[in-house]
């Protein structure tokens, strides 16, 4: 792998970025207000800030461990954070009840790190599913809408595979298949490209790039520096809880911080 | 060993004891208010109909034809002593119908399907599936959890007819071949002396076997942590607890059952 190295000094503080983001709570997509948790004797999220405009591209960086998947998880309302709130279209949803949760997500589309497909289903009916349990559309229309989202990931043939029969790169993209199903506002993915070879990734890459064109929000966690660089508006770099650094990739580039540049300078994917 | 020890570790699994009693007791609660309120999930019901019931056929008209042939034996070799052959079918299907048949099928189905439950919901606890469910704005308690409560729920005095009516056939079927009894005489004489006290509460009393069953191990699934191992315990410790608190209650059930059906009125 050519690029810097993401080791940086031991005993390494970095400067913590601005507590308040410049965003307006009233265009944010996603907003995130000093959101702290804990898991155990574990910080993994400390007075989180950030805010995400709609029909943007933001990606969190980091190195593993620091909270970045805990953050998407919050977003969705997996997580409940001990402090702080997080608001999605503007609703608080850390306030929300089950009814008032599911409302949120069904405008939300959330691709898991390893996939995450229903086992028991074929890979046509994990796509179907959001469909046909929030939608009214005659059978024959959500087979066809499974299809194409199918298509654009490129696994049109693998319909009725069961999960188990595809390899962890395939199960990711049917994975962001059925994250796609009901076009939501809002797109959390987890490591796109992880497990990918390059020309998927680009592929995956061109994807979401293509569903930002059409007015999605994208949170984007990854390593990946150049997708990050192809998919990104905006960029968050994770240490130890904290958002250490934030801004365009250029605002990054710029930055003479030692983690963001072994960040920024690395070219190592997934 | 100190003593101060001793009691620290005896006090750890005492609390471990009641924690895990006071959490199963709520997510059981639980399962019972949530399977009240819509929207209810009958195509999945009926998924885990197939799964729990039918798929359960084989083993549980197996076990019982069998359970029928020794159980014949054994009887035939009681009241031969007697004189009182002419018993052995009445004395067969009380025996079956009242008891044998229902617990025999309850632990039979914990084995067979509160293992699979556990399994099942443990791998997806473990793979984020039940993560993915609660993303796609789906209730994965409700789904994973009511429909298969439900599903086990009707399935189990189904497959305890079943085993009574194999375990009658297969009294039938000793007896037939040691004493050459029609099977008409076989029968009328099986079903002479059952009543309504002796079948409905026994075979609805498994309808909380059923509910036991689903509940530990959709509760063992929900609650698995350790990768693949956890999986494993998962499955196996469904069909301990499910097969502990099935005998427990049994107990409760027949004191419950003799207490509005006096036997001396069966």
């Amino acid at each position: 792998m050519k690029g810097v190295s993401t080791t940086v000094a031991p005993g390494y503080v970095p400067e913590p970025a601005p507590a308040v983001d410049e965003c307006p709570a009233v265009d944010a997509a996603v907003r995130l207000e000093r959101v702290s948790k804990r898991f155990g004797a574990r910080m993994v999220l400390d007075d989180v800030t950030f805010a995400v405009p709609r029909s943007r591209a933001f990606c969190i960086l980091g190195r593993s461990g620091t909270g970045k998947s805990v953050t998407l998880r919050h977003i969705i309302g997996l997580v409940k954070p001990d402090a702080g709130q997080v608001f999605v279209d503007g609703l608080e949803i850390t306030a929300l009840g089950s009814r008032g949760l599911a409302d949120v997500r069904r405008r939300m589309g959330f691709l898991f790190q390893a996939g995450a497909l229903f086992d028991s289903l074929t890979v046509g009916d994990n796509v179907a599913f959001p469909l046909r349990r929030h939608t009214k559309l005659p059978e024959d229309e959500i087979r066809q809408r499974a299809q194409e989202k199918l298509a654009a990931v490129g696994l049109e043939h693998e319909f009725d595979k069961m999960p188990a029969d595809l390899s962890g790169g395939m199960r990711k993209r049917a994975g962001l298949a059925r994250a796609m199903a009901l076009d939501p506002a809002v797109l959390l993915v987890d490591e796109p490209s992880a497990g990918l070879d390059p020309i998927t990734t680009r592929e995956i890459d061109q994807l979401l790039i293509e569903r930002k064109r059409h007015g999605t929000t994208l949170v984007v966690v990854t390593h990946n520096i150049p997708s990050a660089r192809l998919l990104g508006d905006d960029f968050a770099l994770l240490h130890g809880g904290k958002i250490v650094a934030r801004g365009t990739a250029q605002d990054l580039d710029a930055s003479d911080d030692p983690l963001v540049q072994a960040f920024m300078r690395s070219e190592g994917g997934g | 060993m100190p003593a101060a020890l001793i009691v620290d570790r005896v006090g750890d699994v005492v609390l471990g004891f009641f924690a895990t009693a006071g959490a199963l007791a709520v997510f059981a609660g639980r399962a019972v208010v949530e399977a009240f309120r819509p929207p209810y999930d009958f195509a999945e019901i009926l998924r885990h109909l197939y799964q729990f019931g039918l798929r359960s056929m084989p083993l549980i008209v197996t076990a019982g034809f069998a359970i029928g042939v020794v159980l014949s034996m054994h009887t035939r070799a009681s009241l031969e002593r007697f004189g009182a052959e002419a018993m052995i079918p009445a004395g067969l299907a009380i025996a079956l119908i009242r008891e044998t048949g229902p617990l025999t099928a309850g632990l039979l189905v914990a084995g067979r399907v509160g293992a699979g439950i556990g399994a099942e919901i443990g791998a997806m606890r473990v793979t984020e599936q039940i993560d993915a469910l609660e993303a796609s704005a789906v209730d994965a308690f409700k789904y994973l959890v009511v429909t298969r409560v439900v599903a086990c729920m009707v399935a189990m005095p189904v497959l305890t007819t079943m085993m009574n009516f194999s375990g009658v056939i297969g009294g039938y079927v000793s007896e037939a071949a040691l004493s050459g009894m029609p099977w008409q005489l076989y029968f009328e004489r099986s079903f002479m002396f059952i009543g309504f006290a002796d079948l409905i509460p026994a075979t609805l009393k498994t309808i909380v076997f059923g509910f036991l069953i689903a509940i530990v191990g959709s509760y063992l699934g929900f609650t698995t942590g350790g990768g693949t191992e956890g999986v494993g315990n998962a499955s196996t410790r469904s069909v301990v607890l499910a097969s502990i608190l099935l005998i427990l209650s049994n107990v409760l059930l027949v004191r419950l059952i003799f207490f509005f059906y006096p036997p001396a009125h069966g």
